[in-house]
């Protein structure tokens, strides 16, 4: 080894994280004004609402630390959040998987079809939720009185007598919430998988059909699956948050607060406590309930992505 | 190396470079769509026609909805109420559009000013949105930086909870920043949302680095490579970020923010009008019509573009 290059080698130090920085500069300064925005509107009240929950406060007065007490309260004393939380499973557990799998099947089932048929069936979908406040017609179709649309036609076709009042009856309200979210769920994920789903590669088809897959369950699940797992990923992270987070459809469709708290949701007790228009203002009781919601989409979202990454195995 | 190192005509030749990579590139993407589109797998006929009834069945469930608004709005008054309910009207009028323009030229304030507060709201986010999403997006999709790999995971994990989790500390903080009553508690929140920005860096990581590496020899700082070269290819993620603000902001009411009657958007105005009770059930069905008819037709337009941004959005 020459003198020169055990110079140059004693004089390299690695450079420290800030100089690697300094040196980086332009790039931060393009992320900047995004993550100003970013953190201000989503890191810091995600932060916030958790120390909030550990407070209470009116917005008056400064936050008063009083522990776990809203957590307590919550889960001993409110029976009406119980309701909601029950409702809110029920409904993500259906809403769920069920607008999940529907928006895999419909993408997949237009998939063959001529560009241009494809191209009317997607609009169709997908019009529903780029509809804004369209889907109140379901308030017109489940109506309570004769001119309600379904009991209309249910009346016409002799099946009931009477007008049946849809909006009012508790056991009804779930199944109206489903029927809705239903409707209003083949959004972006349906898009993603429709997109998805021309980027497969097709010669492995060929291939696959040599090595003796048989129909087209067996391809869709060895060849199509495996090679669509990221759009199934960010099409069930859609999906879950969805099915989580529904609350304004049920306030206007049942109104609020719904019969018996039939169609109460996390979301509406969010708003019953924690709404600048509600009369309640208990800001750190309601924070706790945004955090427990929190915690549950962002505790399904990561379970469903560990059963996502076994597809195909 | 300095862009003086080079003379005009070795200037020439990379920048001949650099567009020969950009029409390979582009015509990779075409190609493969159309490759797709030729191949077609056998199916049985029974297949074909159980596949039909189901698309029609959805299809009508999905459709039902909104064609029966539409007609709704071009039912006269004693149509609507027939016994059993028509989805097609005998006669088709517009009566219910010229009540919602006389009731309109009622209000106090005038409706155009309405219409210029969703404008507004409308084009300041979503151009906002779609300009910094793309700054932000493009480092964070081509270089390395300390601090990246943490951004993209808290961009990731942000996608998975819901606007309704964060309600209230968003509200503290917009009042905090003397933003309420004003239209910019609206505009500045959408700018940053994560999942625009996230579709934008998907999109942007399949940009070849070649093309980069080139417009860097050719003396173009970051800044520059960003304008000329990468916002001119991620134009479908783009389009695809204008529908998804798109439809948020043209159909928001201001919610709580705005209290101010000459601030408020459209939707809240043509809301007021509607709320009526069941004797504007036509009008209802007008205002309903001519909301939808906005955001459907800015995606009827960019279909195509907003599938081909939507092909890179896996997660891993």
């Amino acid at each position: 080894m020459t003198t020169n290059t055990v110079q140059i080698a004693e004089n390299f130090v690695k450079p420290t994280l800030l100089q690697r920085m300094k040196k980086k500069k332009v790039y931060y300064s393009m992320i900047l004004p995004f993550m100003i925005i970013f953190t201000i509107f989503t890191v810091i009240p995600v932060l916030m609402s958790f120390f909030l929950s550990f407070t209470s406060f009116d917005m008056l007065q400064a936050p008063k630390f009083i522990g776990l007490k809203n957590y307590i309260n919550l889960f001993l004393n409110d029976d009406v959040f119980l309701i909601a939380l029950k409702n809110t499973i029920i409904l993500a557990l259906i809403t769920g998987p069920i607008s999940y799998m529907m928006a895999f099947l419909f993408a997949w089932l237009i998939n063959e079809l001529s560009p241009k048929i494809r191209w009317f069936m997607i609009l169709i979908f997908y019009a529903p939720s780029i509809s804004g406040s369209a889907y109140l017609l379901w308030l017109l179709i489940f109506s309570s009185d004769m001119y309600g649309i379904l009991n209309a036609y249910l009346i016409d076709l002799n099946l009931i007598n009477s007008p049946i009042l849809w909006l009012e009856t508790p056991k009804y309200a779930l199944v109206i919430l489903v029927i809705v979210q239903l409707w209003l769920s083949l959004g972006v994920s349906f898009l993603a998988f429709v997109a998805g789903l021309q980027t497969v590669d097709k010669t492995l088809y060929e291939a696959a059909a040599v090595d003796g897959i048989r129909n087209r369950w067996q391809e869709l699940w060895y060849i199509t699956l495996p090679q669509m797992k990221s759009q199934l990923m960010f099409g069930a992270v859609m999906q879950i948050t969805n099915a989580l987070g529904i609350g304004i459809v049920s306030v206007s469709l049942l109104g609020f607060p719904s019969v018996e708290y039939s169609g109460h949701t996390i979301v509406t007790h969010l708003m019953d406590f924690g709404s600048t228009n509600s009369t309640r203002l208990e800001m750190g009781y309601a924070s706790a309930i945004a955090t427990i919601l929190f915690v549950m989409m962002l505790g399904s979202n990561l379970m469903v992505q560990k059963l996502i990454k076994r597809v195909g195995k | 190396m300095k862009k003086d190192d080079y003379t005009t005509s070795e200037k020439e030749q990379l920048l001949k470079e650099i567009e020969q990579q950009e029409i390979k590139w582009i015509s990779a993407k075409q190609r493969k769509h159309k490759k797709y589109r030729k191949v077609r797998l056998s199916r049985s006929t029974s297949g074909d026609i159980a596949l039909i009834i189901v698309l029609l069945l959805f299809g009508s469930f999905s459709a039902y909805p909104l064609i029966f608004t539409i007609t709704n709005s071009l039912k006269g008054f004693d149509e609507i109420f027939v016994f059993p309910p028509r989805l097609f009207p005998r006669n088709i009028t517009f009566s219910n559009f010229v009540d919602l323009f006389n009731l309109i030229g009622n209000t106090q304030i005038p409706i155009s000013r309405y219409f210029i507060n969703t404008l507004t709201i409308t084009l300041f986010g979503t151009v906002g949105h779609v300009f910094l999403a793309s700054l932000c997006a493009y480092p964070l999709a081509k270089h390395h930086f300390p601090g990246r790999h943490l951004i993209n995971q808290l961009v990731v994990y942000s996608l998975m909870f819901s606007v309704a989790v964060t309600q209230i500390p968003t509200y503290m903080i917009i009042s905090w920043l003397g933003l309420i009553d004003s239209q910019w508690a609206i505009i500045i929140p959408a700018w940053g949302f994560t999942l625009g920005l996230f579709l934008m860096r998907q999109f942007m990581v399949t940009i070849p680095n070649e093309l980069l590496e080139a417009a860097k020899i050719d003396g173009a700082n970051e800044y520059q490579s960003f304008m000329y070269i990468v916002m001119p290819l991620v134009k479908p993620a783009w389009l695809t970020l204008i529908i998804l603000l798109f439809q948020q902001l043209w159909g928001t009411d201001g919610g709580s923010y705005i209290f101010t009657e000459n601030l408020k958007p459209l939707s809240y105005a043509l809301r007021q009008i509607v709320a009526g009770g069941i004797a504007r059930t036509g009008t209802a069905a007008a205002v309903t019509v001519i909301m939808l008819i906005v955001p459907l037709s800015v995606f009827i337009i960019n279909q195509t573009k907003m599938l081909d941004t939507m092909a890179h959005s896996g997660l891993k």
